[in-house]
């Protein structure tokens, strides 16, 4: 850990710091036990900050800070279900069509490309449109996992088909190995390394997609999300009201999110490079 | 022959995008229960009170023939593909019923086209450019300096910027209008007015995650290349430092971004549609959220038909722009 901390590029410690703390916030703090945040009139409404409410309330009488850390807590979960699901998916299926080859390697290749293509949003709209009101979180997420799976199966693909030429696999081969074992001991492990920068990737954009069904109020209605306190504000004029604490807090939160995630990703993939030595 | 081949294999990758796609939004909605008739039937019946059900069950029968819902599965699957694919026609709106979807789309369609299809092309020529300086520049403080502003910049979902600038420069400096209203009315100088004065705010927040995405990308490039061997070697030969970074450097890298702005092209129509759902920009966006707040299938389908289509078109344009670019390609 030392070790890995002393070669760690700046960004990677920046984006590691930043993402840390909105998991602190999302699984830890998250379960100091509150009043669930979302129910009206718990408090007086449209207060300042104060010491009891620190970022005061809104104009429903909700607490801002425990809707904020309630919106951070499901927009991460969102996102891990979401590119858990897909990294899983596209990990399967990269290795598939790369270790398979012929036929199979080139209509999961056609698949792929199309997905990696198709413009996912619309096609996100127009699903949960029609679930509008009945989508749950669960649903959401899988969805949301229709579009992850796409580009880390293309990038496991070419991975795989480099692999595939290795002394170390042919000498698997050669002793006898077989091609479930050669897979899980000998690949997996290599391709791992690569769908960790996938599997962040996957979860930025997840938490960016459901945000934006948020704001167009397709995402579930009962959901505390990120996206969704957001829309709230808007929905109730917080702006013209000037009530900036309510709007300000998740937009602020979601832009350190995603520049603390992007950072992470970018560092990593600079530190991987590093280690195969370019 | 390699371009032959290249072409062929871009053809039917189209081809299959689109039939894909329109697959897709074609049998998700008969997996959900609720029926466009029927909610139609219904709207109808709580705006005129009670109706005689003779007459309802002919309204039933022409409503479902405009809908597209008579027949087997397969055979609606075929008029679908056959007058929404082929013909652009999705049958009538709902929340402007009689007028044709299509006919509605086509007037907010070119709106889009041109905010996002200019702020595209100037995003990636500028951000390319940039891009080209600080990665062919590293060390210097103005190549970190304009990273570090990317880099904030880029990671950031579009509706965000879009919604800061809205903060910022329409209710707290009041230089804008808060919703864009484009003047139709009043003559062809009117229009243009108000059209540009409704498009700037959007266009900004476009343009500053498209400039941002091609100054990193293009930095990165830029800066691996710019180590490689023949770049050294070229510069052993004594040639200039700038036709380096023009003939050696940007030549190589911009291949790369080439292909890379096909693969951006649905992401910044994504954008787009959330950029003008918050400025109100009359454009496919503002016309799905109508569509979605109505309940208007017709309309929301054939929104999503058509930028599929368009969308697809946009990228294999941009791949065949590739080879005319790259002579690997083009001769073998």
């Amino acid at each position: 850990m030392k070790k890995f901390w002393r070669n760690a590029n700046s960004r990677l410690k920046v984006g590691m710091i930043m993402t840390f703390i909105f998991f602190f916030i999302g699984f830890v703090i998250y379960y100091i036990p509150h009043i669930n945040p979302f129910t009206y009139n718990t408090y007086p409404e449209k207060l300042l900050p104060n010491s009891q409410h620190w970022l005061g309330t809104t104009s429903m009488g909700q607490d801002i800070m425990w809707l904020l850390i309630e919106s951070i807590h499901n927009s991460l979960l969102i996102g891990l279900i979401v590119a858990t699901i897909g990294t899983v998916v596209g990990v399967f299926v990269g290795l598939l069509a790369g270790f398979s080859g012929g036929a199979v390697d080139r209509v999961l290749t056609i698949v792929t490309d199309t997905f990696v293509v198709i413009p996912s949003l619309p096609i996100l709209i127009l699903m949960t449109s029609l679930m509008k009101g009945s989508s749950t979180v669960v649903l959401m997420a899988l969805v949301l996992a229709m579009f992850a799976w796409a580009w880390p199966s293309r990038q496991i693909r070419s991975m795989a088909l480099t692999m595939k030429e290795r002394d170390f696999i042919h000498t698997a081969w050669f002793s006898g190995e077989g091609t479930v074992q050669v897979v899980v001991t000998e690949i997996l492990p290599y391709a791992l390394t690569w769908s960790l920068s996938n599997f962040m990737n996957a979860t930025l954009s997840a938490i960016a997609s459901e945000s934006s069904l948020a704001v167009l109020g397709l995402s579930p209605a009962n959901l505390i999300s990120l996206g969704n306190m957001i829309q709230w504000a808007r929905e109730r004029n917080a702006i013209f009201a000037g009530q900036w604490f309510w709007i300000g807090s998740p937009i602020i939160a979601t832009v350190l999110l995603f520049i603390g995630l992007f950072l992470l990703i970018t560092g990593y993939n600079d530190y991987l490079s590093m280690k195969r030595g370019k | 022959m390699k371009f032959r081949k290249y072409l062929g294999l871009r053809l039917l990758t189209w081809a299959l995008t689109i039939w894909i796609g329109v697959t897709f939004i074609f049998f998700i909605p008969r997996m959900f229960p609720s029926d466009p008739v029927e909610n139609m039937i219904g709207q109808i019946q709580s705006r005129s009170g009670q109706m005689d059900p003779v007459q309802m069950e002919t309204l039933r029968q022409s409503l479902r023939l405009q809908f597209g819902l008579e027949g087997s599965l397969l055979e609606q699957y075929a008029t679908f593909l056959w007058r929404g694919l082929l013909h652009f026609d999705f049958g009538p709106s709902l929340m402007s019923y009689p007028t044709a979807a299509g006919e509605i789309i086509s007037t907010y369609l070119p709106f889009t086209l041109s905010l996002s299809l200019t702020t595209t092309i100037i995003a990636w020529i500028v951000g390319n450019l940039i891009g080209l300086q600080a990665g062919f520049r590293k060390n210097k403080r103005s190549s970190k300096i304009m990273e570090g502003i990317a880099i904030c910049i880029y990671p950031v979902p579009y509706f965000i910027i879009a919604l800061l600038l809205q903060i910022i420069f329409a209710y707290l400096l009041g230089w804008f209008p808060l919703q864009s209203t484009i003047n139709s009315l009043g003559g062809a100088g009117a229009f243009l007015s108000s059209l540009l004065k409704a498009s700037i705010l959007p266009a900004i927040s476009l343009l500053l995650i498209g400039v941002g995405w091609w100054i990193i990308s293009m930095k990165s490039l830029s800066g691996t290349t710019a180590e490689e061997d023949f770049v050294t070697f070229a510069r052993y030969r004594g040639v200039p430092e700038p036709e380096i970074g023009k003939s050696y450097v940007f030549r190589n890298s911009i291949l790369t971004q080439i292909t890379a702005l096909a693969m951006s092209l649905g992401g910044v129509f994504s954008g787009s549609i959330m950029t003008e759902i918050i400025f109100g920009y009359p454009g496919v966006g503002t016309l799905i959220q109508k569509a979605i707040l109505q309940s208007d299938y017709n309309m929301i389908l054939g929104c999503i038909t058509i930028s599929i289509v368009a969308i697809s078109t946009a990228t294999l344009i941009v791949d065949l722009i590739y080879p005319f670019i790259d002579p690997r390609i083009r001769y073998s």
